[in-house]
């Protein structure tokens, strides 16, 4: 044992070798190899009893743009876009206002912020249901004030899918923002106040695009995971609000056409995987134009 | 510095001066509800799992009875225990994988190191849905029952990334002199490293397993879809009681978890405070 601890010390290749065997073994049976079962499997065809058949071809991909699974998607980027412009709209200010407190303050609402994100996903969402459901706390309130007579229906519909979703990704959203407010130069501001312009001038021409990698870093961080959502959908959302996450489960365990959900499911990372590369060059671009 | 103060325009100074006390209050006022937002659920939640009615949302009186019944309810302590199987085995696993694939991306150059590089960031990237019909899939195919076995090893193949991001970022701004200063005083590399190294790197790999850990616990899709039956762990427990309908014995559970999540923050915050290069979000 000792020897051949001694020769792994001396061989830099071995040393390499042992560090990276366990994670390396790891990842390549049960991510890699899985992977490549599903997309070839998404090449091959639905047997008569579930189970695939292998007579290969892009089948599965044309039944995609059929006009029934095209409105899932269509309606996926729809609540996702949704989810994200109310993120950006909620998180934005607050990001202005967190970065204009003093140090400590900064700290202590950061983390004030970080918090409730910190607790179980399907709790965060179950407590949405509590609050939007017909005999929950805002229909309550309505009718004890008089305000409506009767139930609004505020839950199981694509409005509450987007309200679990802005509650699940708010930090996403505000935490690039913050960075790149934090890091203005507010002389560059000022400077434009002094050449004439006007608070929303200056907000437009100077704030924003000097921001801008912030805000679009952190839109694609809310829109790749609301786009894949499966959870809040499912808890939240009504019969007809279907997100792909949904038609993935449907297909692998309910209508048991697994070559369908792989194609599908390869369709939702090749969108994510696209975003995610954006994602990275803007965090470069800005790195580039921050040194 | 600047200038302004010369070529003064009537009046600007003063407007600039309201406009910026109309701006800051909006901005606070903003900052209030978002935050109102943020924790009206959470105490939604917590109030309601005191309320003595079975009808949820008609507060009747202040209780402990759903806490009482939640410590008898078997199905729970089970699932509780199944959790915190999972989630340390996992975590323990994936540490230390996750560790030593961390100190060879970050200090040694090697053939495919490229490649290994993407394929250790896509686990974090991919959607949960598309990996857990992707390892039902490879469990139904070859045959491995699923099982609390089959929940782990899918935890660990998604935990490892996230502790190996985590180690990196401390990894890279590691001072490497204090290194070669145990080298000079004749500490051989093996001595080094359990000496030196790893001491400085415990508040980062600490940080990695709590990451680890929160998100193993926290796990519901990739879970459900490898859970055989008989390992239930506790997100699939208050799924499955959220699907058959909102009851008092949920929200004392929810307040449960969240209560051990706080208490997980906490912990975090002390590590970070000690120097930990764990970093929130």
């Amino acid at each position: 044992m000792r020897r051949i601890l001694k020769y792994i010390r001396q061989r830099e290749g071995l040393r390499v070798l042992f560090l990276i065997f366990p994670s390396a073994f790891w990842l390549i049976v049960f991510f890699l190899i899985p992977l490549f079962i599903v997309l070839a499997i998404s090449f091959g065809r639905r047997g008569t009893y579930g189970g695939v058949v292998w007579e290969l071809g892009v089948e599965n991909y044309r039944r995609f743009f059929d006009p029934l699974y095209l409105r899932i998607f269509a309606r996926s980027v729809y609540i996702a876009l949704a989810t994200t412009v109310l993120c950006l709209l909620l998180g934005y200010p607050l990001a202005f206002f967190i970065a204009r407190r003093p140090l400590r303050a900064r700290n202590a609402l950061l983390i004030l912020l970080m918090v409730p994100f910190w607790t179980n996903f399907l709790v965060r969402t179950y407590a949405w249901i509590l609050i939007l459901r017909g005999e929950g706390l805002i229909n309550l309130v309505l009718q004890s004030l008089g305000i409506v007579h009767a139930p609004l229906p505020l839950l199981y519909n694509d409005g509450a899918i987007v309200v679990g979703l802005v509650y699940a990704w708010l930090p996403d959203m505000v935490l690039p923002c913050y960075a790149a407010v934090e890091r203005l130069d507010y002389s560059l501001v000022e400077a434009a106040q002094d050449l004439y312009a006007n608070n929303v001038k200056a907000f437009l021409r100077v704030v924003l695009p000097l921001t801008a990698p912030g805000i679009i870093a952190g839109s694609i961080l809310v829109f790749i995971p609301s786009l894949g959502a499966y959870v809040t959908p499912d808890l939240l959302g009504g019969a007809k609000s279907m997100m792909i996450g949904n038609l993935i489960h449907q297909q692998f365990l309910t209508v048991r056409d697994w070559p369908f959900g792989g194609a599908v499911s390869f369709v939702l990372m090749a969108v994510m995987l696209l975003g995610t590369l954006l994602y990275f060059r803007v965090g470069r671009k800005s790195a580039e134009r921050g040194a | 510095m600047s200038v302004s103060g010369t070529v003064e325009r009537p009046g600007s100074r003063a407007h600039r001066g309201w406009g910026r006390r109309l701006a800051s209050g909006s901005l606070k006022l903003h900052g209030l509800l978002v935050f109102i937002f943020i924790y009206a659920p959470i105490l939604v939640l917590i109030i309601y799992s005191f309320n003595s009615s079975r009808l949820v949302s008609v507060w009747e009186g202040f209780t402990f009875d759903w806490y009482a019944k939640l410590f008898q309810d078997e199905a729970i302590g089970k699932a509780l225990k199944n959790t915190l199987v999972v989630a340390l085995s996992s975590t323990v696993i994936s540490t230390v994988f996750g560790t030593m694939v961390a100190l060879v991306m970050e200090r040694y150059e090697f053939w495919g190191k490229l490649p290994f590089d993407a394929l250790l960031y896509l686990p974090i990237i991919i959607p949960d849905i598309a990996m857990a019909v992707m390892l039902l899939l490879f469990f139904v195919m070859t045959r491995i029952p699923l099982s609390l076995m089959t929940i782990v090893i899918s935890h660990v193949a998604f935990n490892i990334s996230f502790v190996a991001v985590v180690v990196r970022a401390r990894l890279a701004d590691f001072d490497r002199s204090l290194e070669e200063a145990a080298m000079d005083l004749g500490a051989n590399e093996f001595q080094t490293f359990w000496r030196v190294t790893l001491p400085l790197l415990i508040p980062g790999i600490l940080g990695g397993a709590l990451l680890a850990f929160t998100l193993s616990v926290d796990d519901f899709v990739i879970t459900f879809f490898t859970a055989g039956i008989g390992s239930t762990t506790l997100p699939l427990r208050i799924y499955s009681m959220v699907k058959l309908g909102i009851t008092p014995e949920i929200n004392a559970l929810s307040t449960m978890m969240l209560l051990a999540s706080m208490l997980l923050v906490g912990l975090s915050l002390i590590l970070q405070k000690g120097g930990g290069g764990i970093e929130l979000g």
